[in-house]
């Protein structure tokens, strides 16, 4: 079982070695084997795990890692419910982008092939380090490892100087992030003198912390949440981060990586759960990112990009229900998001695929006969995101605005406008794409095809889960013995208090959330189904342009930077630095100019010199002695 | 006698010598000048071994041998002085030898 549990990380990292050490030699064949193979084994080794359902003793110690005075960590893994329910969802949704990546991929060089799926390989390894360690320290190592991974994926095309500048900009703005999480590992440290969840989650040590406490070091993990899962004030990276490959946008940039901020906070939810003031921000900071996102998404034109900030807002929704206190909520979005948005950007790289590298949508139309099974599949990813029942995207954001409502009203209604803006923008892309007729160019129309069964077959499979994933956690008011995923989460996460409403009122708001997506849909439906190029309004515009949130990070962080860099080029290193440093070899030339005219040649001087300045010394010695 | 006098005869003849290399033109007479400066050197290092030694034995702890190293670095001046000369006279001759004459400054040319 312990040699099990260690294979599930170790197997993603061989493949990393062996695709990375051998792409110059390794076959493309060979290369997606080793890539996809690695995967599927973790995976069956997690489903393995999960069937067993043993979890007795979830901490598997494997090594000391650090040990400094009292100071212990160890490398341990903790799999218990919740690392179980995200190892399914990192090896599953992960081994089939896998699959998906050796037919979207197969135009690239061998060795840049092998490169790909090396990374990939390694992404993999760090997202379970990152949900399998049993401590801060090991979550540490994993959240690095996404991060980097991120950055060299996005950088995948690194040819492209815009591309390498999106990789940059994630890498910056994680790192931003990573920071408030580093120093929230440190204040525990200090104050516990531990890091094992184990340890640190005890009633006894969480006693022992004071509210400020508290309330620092959920912050601080909350500022670490922010960078990785791209809330505001953070999350423009994670549009940009669209420049990677399409896999790649679906497995790190939707499904997996971006959730590792809702998988800490829900892992720390004994800690969350004592700080009232972090809770009321994270729901407020979800809740905005969830509606600016949906509102920028509503105008954007890249098909990529659309989903890119339906993803920021579908976090945000996560975060609103971890402020709320439905942890639970937030992992079962976590888990139907996967499926469903894995599964759009799929289907959007099939779209991409098929009209040879185009990504406008204003170029696309009338797909839908040339790719009949993407078409489908989109579609069931666009009902499920929308919410529509019986689809998995429903049940999880139904759970989520409940919680909101038991919350606070002001945050339930903003999460509501967000849903209908999601049903609203999710049809415009699909309608625009897939209804009225082609815009591209002859050459394109020539070359639409549907994409072949290495690409299709993911997306059949993510659709059936779309659709059957939500039965999970199925919500009592709808069937006896529901709640499953709650049941099964109970031992980690176990709120103190649950919301209790009214099983009428329930009926209310789950008819206003299904009619509200409905009318969005329909709306859609009559705007976008014949779509034409028009011109934007002011309001249009500035959305866009996305809020012109980039333009203002560039004027008030990035310009004064670079501004403040240039001074210290200018002034500090040019008349500073330079100058003292450029002063001393002067003054060296100088003085030996001047020297030089006591080296005349004339031994006599020598002499001359050398008496007068004895006679000096002497002189010296006998006075100055006095 | 007092050691005054031993002490005031070298200065006066290391300052002699000093004057003279300082003054004179002819390599050889600057040459004889460091030779008496290295002898003054040596008489008043003679002149001092003699005075350790009877302070030795005034004091009553007189061994034989008691100063002898003064003396014995009398010996070694001597014959690095020898071997100067050697050299040096052999340079005097090639100077003479080049130029027909032995006027100092004409080692000047040698910075060219």
């Amino acid at each position: 079982m312990k040699n099990l549990i260690a294979l599930i990380p170790l197997l993603p990292f061989i493949g990393f070695l062996i695709n990375g050490l051998g792409r110059k030699v390794l076959p493309k064949g060979v290369a997606g084997l080793i890539g996809s193979g690695t995967v599927l084994a973790s995976f069956i080794i997690s489903l393995t795990i999960f069937l067993q359902g043993n979890y007795a003793a979830p901490v598997v110690h494997l090594f000391d890692f650090i040990s400094v005075g009292s100071l212990k960590i160890p490398f341990a893994f903790q799999v218990d419910q919740l690392t179980t329910l995200f190892l399914l969802i990192i090896t599953g949704v992960g081994f089939l982008i896998h699959v998906y990546s050796t037919a979207y991929m197969h135009e690239e060089a061998g060795q840049h092939f092998a490169r790909y799926f090396a990374y990939l390989n390694l992404f993999v390894f760090s997202m379970l380090l990152l949900v399998m360690g049993a401590n801060f320290v090991i979550m540490f190592i994993g959240w690095e490892g996404v991060g980097l991974c991120s950055y060299l994926l996005i950088g995948y095309w690194f040819k492209n100087v815009n591309y390498t500048a999106a990789a940059k900009k994630a890498f910056v703005m994680n790192r931003i992030g990573d920071l408030g999480f580093l120093l929230a590992v440190f204040w525990i440290i200090a104050k516990l003198g531990t890091v094992s969840y184990n340890e640190v989650f005890t009633a006894a040590n969480l006693a022992k912390l004071s509210a400020t406490d508290i309330t620092g070091i959920t912050l601080l993990l909350f500022v670490g949440a922010t960078g990785k899962s791209a809330q505001i004030p953070l999350y423009t990276w994670l549009p940009d981060a669209m420049a990677g490959p399409t896999p790649v946008s679906a497995l790190i940039h939707a499904a997996t990586m971006v959730t590792a901020g809702i998988y800490m906070i829900a892992r720390s939810n004994a800690l969350y759960q004592l700080a009232g003031t972090t809770n009321a921000i994270i729901a407020i900071i979800g809740a905005a990112t969830a509606l600016l996102a949906a509102t920028i998404a509503l105008r954007q034109n890249d098909i990529k990009k659309v989903l890119a900030y339906s993803t920021v807002s579908q976090l945000g929704y996560m975060f609103l229900a971890l402020g709320t206190g439905a942890y639970t909520a937030a992992v079962f979005h976590v888990m139907t998001h996967a499926f469903f948005k894995a599964l759009l950007f799929l289907g959007s790289g099939s779209v991409i695929h098929a009209v040879s590298g185009e990504q406008d949508i204003r170029n696309m139309g009338g797909l839908k006969k040339a790719l009949p099974i993407t078409y489908l599949t989109f579609l069931i990813g666009c009902i499920a995101i929308a919410g529509i029942p019986p689809f998995s995207g429903f049940f999880s954001k139904d759970a989520i605005l409940l919680n909101a409502f038991a919350y606070d009203k002001f945050l339930w209604a903003v999460g509501l406008l967000t849903a209908a803006l999601t049903a609203f923008y999710m049809f415009r892309l699909l309608f625009i794409t897939f209804n009225g007729s082609f815009r591209g160019t002859e050459a394109q129309r020539h070359h639409l095809h549907e994409s072949p069964i290495a690409m299709t077959l993911p997306l059949i499979i993510l659709a059936v889960l779309s659709i059957a994933g939500g039965f999970v956690g199925i919500p009592a008011l709808f069937t006896e013995g529901g709640e499953k995923l709650a049941e099964f989460l109970k031992p980690v996460i176990n709120p103190e208090h649950t919301v209790h409403v009214e099983h009428s009122t329930e009926w209310v708001l789950v008819g206003l959330t299904t009619g509200i997506a409905v009318a969005a849909i329909i709306v859609a439906f009559l705007r976008y189904r014949n779509y034409k190029a028009e011109q934007p309004s002011a309001v249009g515009r500035l959305l866009e342009n996305k809020w012109y949130v980039d333009e203002l990070y560039n004027g008030v962080v990035v310009k004064p930077i670079n501004a403040l860099g240039s001074f210290a080029n200018s002034f500090i290193e040019k008349s500073g630095i330079d100058a003292l440093v450029n002063g001393v070899g002067k003054l060296v030339n100088y003085s030996g100019r001047q020297l030089r005219w006591l080296q005349s040649g004339q031994v006599g001087s020598y002499v001359l010199l050398m008496v007068v300045s004895m006679v000096m010394f002497f002189v010296l010695q006998f006075f100055l002695r006095r | 006698m007092p050691i005054n006098y031993y002490i005031f005869l070298s200065l006066a003849l290391f300052i002699i010598g000093i004057i003279g290399v300082l003054t004179r033109r002819n390599v050889i007479i600057v040459f004889m000048c460091i030779e008496l400066m290295l002898n003054a050197v040596n008489l008043l290092l003679v002149a001092f071994s003699k005075m350790h030694h009877l302070a030795a034995a005034g004091a009553g702890n007189a061994v034989n041998n008691v100063g002898s190293e003064g003396q014995l670095f009398v010996f070694f001046i001597m014959v690095v002085a020898a071997a100067e000369v050697s050299v040096g006279l052999a340079i005097i001759v090639m100077l003479y030898r080049n130029t027909r004459s032995v006027d100092i400054n004409f080692l000047n040319r040698l910075k060219h």
